[in-house]
C-alpha cells in the first residue's frame, strides 16, 4: 500500500527532442486505481515505466510513500507490473512463473507454495499450475501474469494495456475481474490503456495524457461532465462528442440556421472572439418532430438495439457533421432529414484557438 | 568437402520425413517431392560413395567404370588404424571441444551485451568482429607462423585451440546475437522487477530460451574446427596433428590410394556426422527459432 507522487517528472529520450513525458504531476492515493489514458505515443507507457524503474527520470521527482525513488533500483521499489505481452517465462511452469518473484526474494518454500496456491485459487488457475505458458489461452496467460504480480503483495501494481491481446468479450469480463481484484486487495494501482471505455469503467480517477503532457486528472464523471479542453472532450465518450467551430451571433452561436444560446459566463469568457468551439455529446441531442429543431440529413444509421446512433450532416452546411443518439429500433433511414433538439444545459464551449474550456 | 558431407546428411535425412506424408495426387507436390529427393540424393551421393569406396579394395576403387558390386573388405580400415590414427583423433577432439567451449564462453556474454545493451558503436563493433573473417587466412599465416615459432608453440595443440577459438568467435558472436535479439526485452524487464540479478536472469530466463541457438552455434564451431586444415598443416607436425592432416598422408606422390583415403575420411567424418545426427532436433529448432516463437 502506498501513495505515489509524480512531481514534475520528465523523461526525455533524445536530448533536444520533445519529452516523452513532460513535467508530469500526479498523485495516486493509497489504494486508488488510477488509469492513464491517451492516444498512441502520448507517453502513457513511458510514465508507467518511470514508476516501474525501467526508465530513468530525467527531471523532477517521483515519490512512493514520501520517499524519492528516482535513484532507487526497480527491484527495490516493491512494485509489480503486468506487461502487455504478459512476459511470462516460457521455460517455466505456471507455478514457477508465479513463484519466481518470491524465490528471488528468498522466501521459504512452504510460504511460496501457499501464496502461489492462494493466488491460483483467486484467479482460477489451480488446474493449470503445472502447464507451460505455451499451453495456455490468451486469457489464462493474462491471469498468470496477474498472479505473478499479486503473489508478491507489492506496494504498487502497474499494468500496461493488460487486456489488449484479448478478444472483446474476454476484455469486458477481465476488466471487471481486475477492478474487483484491485478493490479487494486494496493495492495502489496504475493502469495504462488507450481505450477510454476501459479508463472510464475501471478508474477511480483518470489521467488523460497527450504528447507527454497531462491534460486532465479527475474522476470519470468529472471528465465526462466537465472536460477541461476540446481534446479531452473529444477523447472521452463514445461515440465522440460533436465538436464544431460555430459563429457567434448575439448571446449565442449559429447552428444550422437557428441560434444556440450560450450562458452568460461562457459568453463573457469568450469575450470578443468571432467563433467558439461548441461540444455536444450525441446523448444530449435528441430527435424532435417539432419544426424548431436543427435540420440534418442522415448519412449512416448505427442500430445497437437499445439505442441507435445517427450520423448526419447539416442540411444547410453539408461540411458540419453531427452524431445524434436516437431510440432503439429507430425508423429513421439513410437520406432522411431529421430535426435535432439540443439540450441547452449540456452545451460545452471551448476557446476556438486554444481549445480551453470556456467558463468553469 | 566434409562440411558438405555434414549438411548433406542433414538434408537427406529430414527430406523424406517431411515430404512423405504430404504427397497427394496433384502433380505440383509430386514434382516438388521428386526434386527434393534428387537434390537430397545429390547432396548425399558423395558421402555414400566415400563410404562405399572405404569398403573396397584399391583395385575395385580404381575400376572404370565405377562399380557398385564388390566384395566388402575391412582391409582399408585396418591400414588406416595401423597408420596411427589415435593421436590425430585425440588432437582433433581436444582442439575442437576445448575451442568450442571457449568460443561459447566468450561469445555468449559478448552477444548478450551487443544485443541487449546496444550502444552507439555496437554496429561498428559487430563489423569489426566480422571483418577479421574477410582477411584471407593465407595472408595471415606468415606472421602467425613467426609469432608461434618465436614463443616456441609450434606443433602444440594449444596453438590450434587459440587459433580455432579466434577463428570461430566472430561467427559465434553474430549467431548468438541474432538469437538474443529474439528474446523479448519485456522478459528481461519482468525478471528485473521480480528481483532477479542479471546473472540469475541470464541463467533462469534467457538461457532456456536460447539453448537451441547455443546448440546450433556450438555445432557450427565443432564442424569448422574439426575440419580446419590450413592452420593444422602449417603449424603442426607429429605431435599436434589433427585428422585433416592425417588424411593428407593418403594423398601421396606415389599415387592416390582412393580406398584408403575414403576409409580415413569416413572415420574423420564419423564423429561430426554422429554429433550432427544427435543434434539434429535441437539444431533445426535452433535455426528456425524465429518462426517457432
Ligand atoms: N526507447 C525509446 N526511444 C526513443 N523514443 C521513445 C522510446 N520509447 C518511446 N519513445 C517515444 O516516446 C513517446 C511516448 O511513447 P510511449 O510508448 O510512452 O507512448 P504510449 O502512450 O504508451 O503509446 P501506445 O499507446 O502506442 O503504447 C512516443 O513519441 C515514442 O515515440
Ligand atoms: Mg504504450
Amino acid at each position: 500500500m502506498a501513495e505515489v507522487v509524480f512531481d514534475e517528472a520528465s523523461r526525455i529520450y533524445t536530448p533536444g527532442a520533445t519529452p516523452a513525458v513532460d513535467k508530469l504531476s500526479l498523485t495516486v492515493n493509497d489504494g486508488e486505481l488510477v488509469v492513464l489514458v491517451g492516444p498512441s505515443g502520448s507517453g502513457k507507457s513511458t510514465a508507467l515505466r518511470m514508476l516501474a524503474g525501467l526508465e530513468p527520470i530525467d527531471a523532477g521527482h517521483l515519490r512512493i510513500d514520501g520517499r524519492d525513488v528516482v535513484d532507487v533500483a526497480s527491484k527495490d521499489r516493491d512494485i509489480a507490473m503486468v506487461f502487455q505481452s504478459y512476459a511470462l517465462y516460457p521455460s517455466k511452469t505456471v507455478r514457477d512463473n508465479m513463484a519466481f518473484p518470491l524465490k528471488m526474494r528468498g522466501m521459504d518454500k512452504a510460504e511460496q507454495a501457499k501464496r502461489v496456491n492462494e493466488a491460483a485459487e483467486i484467479l482460477g488457475l489451480t488446474e493449470y499450475l503445472d502447464r507451460k505458458p505455451k499451453a495456455l489461452s490468451g486469457g489464462q496467460r493474462q491471469r498468470v501474469a496477474m498472479g505473478r504480480a499479486i503473489v508478491r503483495e507489492p506496494r504498487v501494481f502497474l499494468m500496461d494495456e493488460p487486456l489488449s491481446n484479448l478478444d472483446a468479450k474476454m476484455r469486458v469480463q477481465t476488466r471487471a475481474q481486475i477492478a474487483g481484484l484491485q478493490n479487494r486487495l486494496d493495492v495502489t494501482t496504475v493502469y495504462v490503456t488507450h481505450d477510454q471505455v476501459e479508463a472510464m469503467t475501471m478508474g477511480d480517477r483518470v489521467a488523460v495524457l497527450r504528447d507527454g503532457k497531462l491534460q486532465q486528472y479527475a474522476t470519470p464523471s468529472e471528465l465526462y461532465d466537465r472536460p477541461v479542453n476540446a481534446f479531452v472532450a473529444g477523447f472521452i465518450g463514445s461515440p465522440a462528442m460533436n465538436l464544431m467551430d460555430l459563429q457567434r451571433s448575439g448571446d449565442g452561436v449559429t447552428l444550422g440556421g437557428s441560434t444556440l444560446p450560450l450562458t452568460r459566463e461562457v459568453a463573457d469568457a469568450a469575450g470578443s472572439a468571432d467563433t467558439v468551439t461548441v461540444g455536444l455529446r450525441p446523448e444530449d441531442l435528441s430527435l424532435t418532430s417539432e419544426g424548431d429543431g436543427i435540420k440534418a440529413v442522415v448519412d449512416v444509421v448505427e442500430e445497437l438495439g437499445s439505442e441507435s446512433y445517427l450520423y448526419a450532416h447539416m442540411a444547410e452546411h453539408p461540411d458540419t457533421t453531427l452524431v445524434v443518439r436516437g431510440p432503439g429500433r429507430t425508423r429513421v433511414r439513410y437520406g432522411e432529414t431529421i430535426a435535432v433538439r439540443v439540450d441547452p444545459d449540456a452545451v460545452h464551449a471551448f476557446d476556438a484557438s486554444s481549445g480551453e474550456r470556456l467558463a468553469s | 568437402m566434409a562440411i558438405t558431407t555434414e549438411r548433406g546428411s542433414t538434408t537427406t535425412s529430414s527430406a523424406p520425413v517431411d515430404d512423405g506424408p504430404r504427397r497427394t495426387s496433384r502433380t505440383g507436390p509430386v514434382l516438388l517431392t521428386t526434386l527434393t529427393w534428387i537434390l537430397g540424393i545429390g547432396f548425399f551421393f558423395p558421402v555414400l560413395w566415400m563410404v562405399l569406396t572405404a569398403f573396397k579394395t584399391e583395385g575395385d576403387a580404381q575400376s572404370s567404370p565405377p562399380t557398385f558390386v564388390f566384395t566388402p573388405t575391412f582391409e582399408q580400415f585396418r591400414t588406416v588404424f595401423d597408420a596411427g590414427i589415435g593421436p590425430y583423433l585425440a588432437n582433433s577432439l581436444g582442439a575442437t571441444v576445448i575451442s568450442t567451449l571457449l568460443v561459447l564462453l566468450l561469445a555468449i556474454p559478448a552477444a548478450f551485451a551487443l544485443s541487449m545493451r546496444p550502444v552507439e558503436k555496437t554496429q561498428d563493433v559487430l563489423f569489426f568482429f566480422i571483418s577479421t573473417k574477410m582477411l584471407p587466412v593465407v595472408a595471415a599465416i606468415v606472421p602467425i607462423y613467426v609469432v608461434v615459432n618465436d614463443i616456441g608453440l609450434l606443433d602444440n595443440i594449444w596453438t590450434l585451440i587459440v587459433l580455432y577459438t579466434a577463428m570461430n568467435l566472430p561467427i559465434a558472436v553474430w549467431m548468438m546475437r541474432s538469437f538474443f535479439l529474439e528474446v523479448p526485452s519485456e522478459l528481461l524487464e519482468a525478471a528485473t522487477m521480480d528481483g532477479a540479478s542479471l546473472a540469475r536472469t541470464l541463467r533462469e530466463v534467457v538461457l532456456p530460451i536460447i539453448s537451441p541457438g547455443i546448440f546450433a552455434t556450438g555445432l557450427i564451431c565443432v564442424i569448422f574446427s574439426w575440419n580446419e586444415f590450413f592452420f593444422a598443416v602449417n603449424l603442426t607436425s607429429a605431435n599436434a596433428g589433427t585428422m585433416p592432416t592425417f588424411l593428407v598422408q593418403f594423398v601421396t606422390s606415389q599415387g592416390l590410394y582412393f580406398a584408403q583415403l575414403s576409409a580415413a575420411a569416413t572415420l574423420a567424418a564419423l564423429p561430426v556426422i554422429i554429433a550432427g545426427w544427435v543434434a539434429q532436433n535441437k539444431l533445426v529448432q535452433g535455426l528456425s527459432f524465429g518462426a517457432v516463437k
